[in-house]
């Protein structure tokens, strides 16, 4: 049976008076897998996610969202969700009143009170329900959001930085819920300037840099295409390390570590020739303490790709 | 993997206009803001007309503030009164003037339109929901007020502003019409905050936009304007109500201010309608209402400005303020001989006629020199009469305060038995003299 995709995008392009949002963007988002969007501030994810919200429409270029042609007017079909530029909560109302109105709005109308409550205990919330949001953190604020967009059962659902602000905790809650979704074969969206956090949920990347897509397809075709990547080495006796390092084949002492991580190495090199590299510091005894890659390979290939500078702590 | 898409219920439907209006009423009422103003609106006219009603000391300075004392419908009037010259334009910019800026200030555009999916119903229902707050405030304040005034001080009959004494049933009519008038200003203002609301967003001058009109023409009523300029202005028709309590009715200022304030309503509504559907809302970079948007919002209501000036010009023969001797002469004739009546019937004297007493009148305004026309504090006038078989003309001496939306106040000037003291001496102690000072409203047509 042909599949056919939560949302495809050709030619989408959008201006902002002179300034040009989109280019010439081609996009296909599959169901049951989530999707994300990365690129550098200002490079059109929001007005991207936007076009697939139906808060706006393009300039130039076709779009099908749920098998279904958008026009010019603001509108999307039924069975699509999610927020951007935060979760669109209303301070003044607790969650069950935001939830419910909700709800309404969407027509939900047998069962409307059951699914306010399942989606309240989704997001852990039931306790605070009957609490103004204006008290809520950042956090219980994104699980809230994330409740409201998947209430309406939708079957694409498009989400902003969903993970922003959350503790670990609540990023494995909102990460399995979005699993789940997946597993209901609903169509994820989902932007986020960290590759760490999209790497741990999504199955398909697209990169965009000044309104164009760089790259679109899954996450190990881009992992593939990092090359080489640099790791940083911490061993017992960094001078006898660098000296072994430099004699070995394959591998490239590229710079040592300053400041709190002084005394590492960060060499670039194929996986085979660091294995050799480390069977011969075990063999000259100096013991090996760390062996990693600087930043991951997907943020290396988002950097390469955007043409970006690596960052220690693996943000992009 | 095979997964099918597409199910039934994916066409493009927004949602039903009747729950994005329950939506917005309920977001308009859990904000404190709205809360506390609607509260006030319920209990501070009451209260305040209660204590004043209470005192000795009456507003005199407003109209029938005088008038407090003697029935519970004064105090409604009082209340409506001020309530035209800033509560309903601040109220309207409390509510309207903060519909659609409150959804940019809480980020929460985006959310509500995949929500409703047609900006055409979110602006109804906004519209609607504010609309319908404002009604509920503006009916807060005529039933506290009116409820103020009648718990404190009793349904009784009223003296209208040409002296003609109301009954009880004909007050009650004529107040609540009188309330039910100023809701078309209150209309126009509303849909001038709408509009700074869609045009001026998170700025705080959205939500002022009502105030600062109201300001900026109740400055320009204030001067002696002439009566072409002074109708086309919406907050005309926050006075023009004061006509329903002559006899007859001074009707033609309030249908006229009534008028252009509906026109101004649908002129300013339909701006911020066509603004509003016009917006793209996935624009972050944009904050704020840029030159040109101003312009669209501000040019239908300047051409509005322009049109209702030509046409009130064409229909409206008095070029120049309305006020002079001739009007002011047959308004505190006819005053003065409904007042006199009542007088007479404090006094427990014998019965008589408007008709029987013959008043005439003679006003002048400022000595020879000065042009018998025009708003001022330096209008005199002397009442004459005739008591049936009396050969006698008494007279009576005013010094009357003429403003330009042509109200005045007569200040009794003498004789001393007829309007020369506060207090009348009845036989059962003393009353308030109904000739000692009084207001009056001319018609400006």
């Amino acid at each position: 049976m042909q599949r056919t995709p939560a949302a495809r995008a050709r030619g989408i392009s959008k201006y902002y008076g002179d300034v040009v949002a989109l280019d010439g963007v081609d996009l296909d988002i599959e169901p049951g897998r989530v999707h994300g969007l990365v690129g550098p501030n200002g490079a059109g994810k929001t007005t991207l996610l936007g076009l697939l919200l139906g808060v706006a429409t393009a300039d130039a270029g076709t779009l099908e969202i749920l098998g279904r042609p958008v026009g010019r007017s603001l509108a999307v079909a039924n069975r699509v969700g999610g927020f951007i530029d935060g979760p669109g909560l209303y301070p003044s109302l607790t969650a069950r009143q935001n939830l419910t109105a909700l709800a309404a709005l969407r027509g939900i109308r047998s069962g409307r009170h059951e699914r306010v409550l399942a989606a309240l205990e989704q997001a852990g919330l039931t306790e605070v329900a009957d609490v103004r949001v204006r008290g809520y953190s950042l956090g219980m604020r994104q699980r809230l959001g994330l409740a409201a967009a998947s209430l309406s059962r939708p079957r694409l659902l498009v989400l902003d930085e969903p993970t922003n602000g959350l503790d670990p905790a609540g990023k494995r809650r909102v990460h399995r819920v979005i699993e789940e979704l997946t597993d209901d074969g609903v169509a994820v969206v989902l932007s986020s300037h960290r590759m760490d956090d999209l790497a741990s949920v999504c199955a398909d990347v697209s990169i965009l840099v000044t309104g164009r897509v760089v790259f679109s397809g899954p996450l190990e075709k881009l992992a593939a295409e990092s090359g080489e990547v640099d790791y940083r080495l911490v061993t017992s006796d960094p001078d006898r390390a660098r000296a072994i390092a430099a004699t070995t084949p394959g591998i490239r002492p590229v710079r040592p570590e300053t400041g709190p991580r002084a005394g590492a190495l960060v060499l670039r090199g194929p996986v085979p020739s660091l294995d050799v590299l480390v069977n011969r510091l075990v063999e000259a005894g100096v013991a090996v303490r760390e062996l990693a890659p600087v930043v991951g390979p997907l943020e290396a290939a988002f950097l390469a790709l955007t043409g970006g500078h690596a960052d220690e702590d693996g943000a992009a | 993997m095979t997964a099918t898409l597409a199910p039934p219920d994916d066409r493009l439907r927004p949602a039903p206009l009747l729950p994005v209006l329950r939506f917005e009423l309920t977001k308009l009422l859990t904000q404190w803001r709205i809360r506390i103003v609607l509260l006030a609106c319920l209990v501070a006219p009451g209260c305040f007309v209660a204590v004043v009603s209470s005192q000795s000391s009456l507003p005199t300075d407003t109209v029938f503030g005088r008038w407090m004392h003697a029935t519970g419908w004064a105090g409604s009037l009082v209340v409506l009164a001020f309530a035209c010259s800033w509560g309903l334009p601040l109220l309207t910019s409390l509510v309207a003037g903060d519909v659609f800026a409150a959804e940019d200030r809480l980020g929460t555009w985006r959310h509500f339109l995949v929500a409703v999916r047609s900006p055409r119903r979110i602006f109804l229902a906004k519209a609607t929901a504010s609309l319908g707050v404002i009604l509920l405030m503006v009916t807060a304040l005529c039933v506290s007020g009116t409820a103020g005034g009648l718990l404190t001080v009793g349904s009784h009959p009223l003296v209208g502003l040409d002296g003609h004494p109301l009954s009880t049933g004909d007050a009650a009519r004529v107040v609540l019409v009188a309330w039910s008038c100023v809701l078309a200003p209150t209309l126009a203002f509303a849909a001038v905050g709408l509009l700074g609301s869609v045009v001026l967003r998170r700025s705080p001058m959205g939500l002022l936009v009502p105030a600062l009109l109201a300001l900026a023409m109740n400055l320009a009523l204030v001067l002696p304007v002439p009566v072409g300029v002074r109708l086309t202005m919406p907050s005309n028709a926050f006075l023009a109500w004061r006509g329903l309590f002559n006899a007859p009715t001074q009707i033609g200022p309030l249908l006229v201010g009534i008028a252009v304030s509906l026109s101004w309503a649908v002129v300013a509504t339909g701006a911020a309608y066509l603004l509003f559907v016009r917006r793209d809302f996935s624009d972050l970079a944009y904050d704020g209402a840029g030159r040109r948007t101003v312009a669209t919002a501000a040019l239908p209501l300047a051409a509005l400005l322009a049109v209702t000036a030509l046409a009130v010009g064409a229909l409206v023969p008095a070029r120049d303020s309305g006020i002079d001797e001739h009007k002011l002469e047959a308004s505190m004739s006819t005053a003065y001989a409904h007042l006199y009546r009542l007088q007479t019937q404090v006094l427990h004297r014998p019965a008589v006629t408007e008709s029987q007493l013959h008043t005439r009148t003679v006003c002048d305004k400022g000595g020879d020199r000065v042009a018998d026309r025009g708003p001022g504090n330096d209008w005199r006038c002397v009442v004459s009469w005739r008591l049936p078989g009396a050969t006698a003309v008494g007279s009576a001496i005013y010094q009357l305060d003429v403003t330009a939306d042509g109200r005045y106040v007569a200040d009794g000037d003498g004789p001393k038995e007829v309007n020369g003291f506060f207090p009348v001496r009845t036989p059962s102690g003393d009353a308030p003299n109904p000739l000692w000072q009084f207001d009056g409203y001319v018609d400006l047509l």
